[in-house]
């Protein structure tokens, strides 16, 4: 790094780069910059009643911990090994096979062995076995065991924010460890001192306060897609007019409040109203938005299962209190993480919704019929399923896709199908990915669980290599234009990494291409795609 | 040009010890994966190496052809440029081959002729190394130019929404 820049004597001295040849343990912590976010604002942790809200910065010494910070973290790993069987069953049974070690995108990436996942375990591992196991009482060392230090934690704080839980690594894992796991046990064990990032911090607070991450007011949210309604109606001359905190309406959406207020997800969210549109003038869909539960995503999963429940508990309020059947969720990652594995256990079951049905094709959802909720990538694969959407794919020729299967979505909840289903009937040129890149062996975006901040650039562009790196691929290959996704996080987070490395490529979500092809009755002819790009064999008009 | 085809011929042995002596650069662990693993899609930085290293040589022995001296050098500077390395350390490496050849050729070397030559192609390695240092900054540049623009555009959207800005219509 250039910020580093040494002085000639200390250069000569380092010219040579080989790194200490040490043993983990025994390799110091140093926090770099370029390599961790700031700390959480105290205000913001303040107003969540978190413990220790005060300011603080990593690169000191003096983390302002409170005194007995040693007893707290004892206990709450104890209070947690006794809550969670999983986390007891994952500190006890990695035999330490490596299967898992180089499938990290950070690792991979950085090449810093404590991205390893099983050596971001043992972080953790080493103080259970001090603490909590017998052989690590008497053996210490010799046992993989060490004492809770200031140095220890700090290594925790720096490498489980390190770690974007996106759980590539526990595919692999011939136990089935989820070390995400364990990154979000440490969290939350950081959490009890008051030790966040603020990226998260922020986010969280703001959620409580308004509904979503932004901090957005409910008047500003509908101006902004009121701005949405004039950019569609020049683009394709139809007015849609979206529903907001419609009681009574047959279905609640709710999506990540990224594509309400950043590029390019913005353009997946003039996606949906179109979508919404066409669905109510053709078929009577009656969907509404709501300015109360205007963020899909949980950043609460990276923090603590109290504050996660608390920030989800919000969708299922706003769905009894507009009385609706049941909830669509829009493109995100982390969101359907929290749906699929936690929501009906920390919120539900529900017994004031019904079990999803489409009210246009008759699907049961059976999936999600606990849950309430059904991904919107599902719906729509339904509809064209069922021949229901007038599609024209010859709008995306100026478009060659790859899909970016997003973590979550992919790993948490098996969706790999429906997305490409409904990209190919959306688009003619579609190429994938290396197979070993994409499913359920997907490589992160780099910058997921909170991490998707600018001061973390350098290790946001080293995890997302593996993911640039695949692109590039079909880039050179294919002539590949457009990353496809279907996570608003993703959508914030790879526009940076391919301009990083491969420039060419640009990214967009599922419901804007399928937006671009649909038949809208009553349009002026399109010229442009929702950017107002023109569509194949536009470009020499006068797009006005 | 006795020394293009000596390097030729043990071109393959020296990429490799280039090879090796870059994955020393990163912790032991890390070295046995960079070479060990051959998939280029699950190991892209050993995979941008041993492509790279390869061309880069042929180019040394062939010509100096910059873009195509760009095209190898740029992926293997890129990684480097944002991995932890001072920018000393991250294009050290370029000199290690001057070690590599002689250690390599040391016996031919006695000879006169092959030692000039080698003088000579030693100052091909140096503008191999100044390209790095092109490609070094710009990558540099590029992320502070991703880090400012995202402030940047952050900043923009508080104030559009706030209704603090008017635009041209």
């Amino acid at each position: 790094m250039s910020d580093e820049l040494l002085k000639p004597d200390e250069l000569i001295a380092n010219i040579e780069p080989a790194p200490p040849r040490k043993g983990w343990m025994d390799t110091p912590i140093n926090i770099r910059k370029g390599m961790y976010c700031y700390a959480s604002n105290h205000k913001s942790v303040a107003s969540l009643d978190l413990p220790n809200a005060r300011p603080w910065n990593p690169l000191e010494d003096d983390w302002k911990l409170p005194e007995n910070w040693k007893d707290i973290i004892f206990n709450g790993f104890r209070e947690r090994l006794d809550k969670f069987r999983s986390f007891k069953v994952f500190m006890d049974i990695c035999v330490r096979c490596g299967a898992c070690a180089d499938k990290c995108h950070f690792f991979i990436g950085s090449g810093d062995p404590k991205n390893m996942p099983v050596l971001r375990a043992e972080l953790l591992r080493s103080i259970y076995r001090n603490d909590f196991t017998t052989a690590g009482k008497v053996f210490g060392k010799m046992v993989g065991a060490r004492e809770m230090t200031m140095d220890v934690l700090k290594e925790w704080w720096y490498y489980l924010f390190q770690c974007t839980e996106c759980r590539r690594c526990s595919v692999f894992c011939p136990y089935g460890i989820d070390t995400a796991e364990i990154t979000i046990m440490g969290r939350e064990l950081l959490n009890l001192l008051g030790l966040n990032i603020d990226w998260i911090a922020t986010p969280i607070a703001n959620c409580n306060r308004t509904g979503n991450h932004l901090g957005i007011q409910p008047h500003a949210f509908k101006d902004m897609l009121d701005f949405f309604v004039e950019d569609i109606e020049e683009i394709t001359g139809i007015t849609v007019e979206p529903q907001y905190n419609k009681k009574g309406a047959d279905i609640l959406f709710i999506t990540p409040s990224g594509d309400v207020f950043a590029d390019p997800g913005t353009y997946t969210c003039m996606g949906y109203m179109l979508y919404f549109h066409f669905l109510k003038e053709k078929y009577g869909l009656d969907v509404t938005w709501s300015t109360y539960a205007s963020e899909g995503g949980n950043f609460g999963l990276f923090t603590s299962h109290e504050m996660m429940k608390r920030l989800n508990s919000k969708m299922y309020a706003e769905a009894k209190r507009l009385g609706v059947k049941w909830i669509l969720g829009g493109e995100c990652g982390h969101m359907w993480r929290v749906i699929n594995q936690y929501m009906d256990t920390m919120n539900g079951p529900t017994d004031f919704m019904e079990e999803p049905v489409s009210p246009i094709t008759g699907t049961k959802f059976e999936n999600a019929k606990s849950t309430k909720m059904v991904h919107i990538a599902e719906f729509t694969a339904d509809l064209i399923k069922h021949g229901k959407l007038d599609l024209d794919k010859s709008r995306n020729d100026h478009l060659k896709v790859t899909f970016h299967d997003s973590c979550n979505p992919a790993r948490a909840m098996g969706m790999l199908d429906e997305p490409r289903y409904v990209i190919n009937n959306v688009c003619n040129h579609f190429y994938e990915m290396p197979s070993n890149t994409i499913r359920e062996q997907t490589f992160c975006c780099g910058s997921g669980a909170g991490l998707n901040a600018g001061e973390n650039l350098e290790l946001r562009m080293m995890g997302g290599l593996p993911r640039a790196n695949a692109v590039k691929h079909v880039h050179e290959k294919y002539g590949v234009n457009t990353l496809s996704c279907v996570c608003a996080i993703d959508r914030a987070a790879l526009p940076p990494l391919m301009e990083y490395w491969v420039p060419e490529v640009e990214v967009n979500g599922l419901h804007e291409m399928v937006a671009n092809a649909l038949i809208i009755p009553g349009e002026n002819e399109r010229t442009t795609d929702l950017r107002g790009e023109p569509l194949a064999g536009m470009e020499g008009d006068d797009v006005e | 040009m006795k020394l293009g085809n000596i390097l030729s011929q043990k071109k393959s042995t020296i990429v490799k010890k280039w090879f090796d002596s870059v994955a020393k650069t990163y912790a032991e662990d890390t070295a046995k994966f960079l070479k060990n693993q051959a998939d280029p899609f699950a190991n892209p930085v050993g995979g941008s190496l041993s492509t790279g290293l390869e061309a880069l040589m042929d180019e040394l022995i062939q010509g100096m052809h910059r873009e195509t001296i760009v095209s190898f050098l740029d992926p293997i500077i890129r990684i480097r440029a944002v991995q932890a390395f001072t920018p000393s350390k991250a294009t050290a490496f370029i000199f290690k081959l001057k070690q590599v050849i002689r250690q390599s050729i040391a016996g031919e070397l006695k000879e006169k002729e092959i030692a000039d030559e080698l003088l000579t192609f030693e100052i091909k390695i140096d503008e191999l190394a100044l390209i790095a240092f092109d490609i070094y900054v710009e990558c540099r540049e590029k992320i502070y130019e991703l880090q400012a623009n995202e402030m940047k555009n952050r900043t923009y959207s508080a104030f559009k929404r706030a209704n603090l800005v008017s635009e041209i219509e």
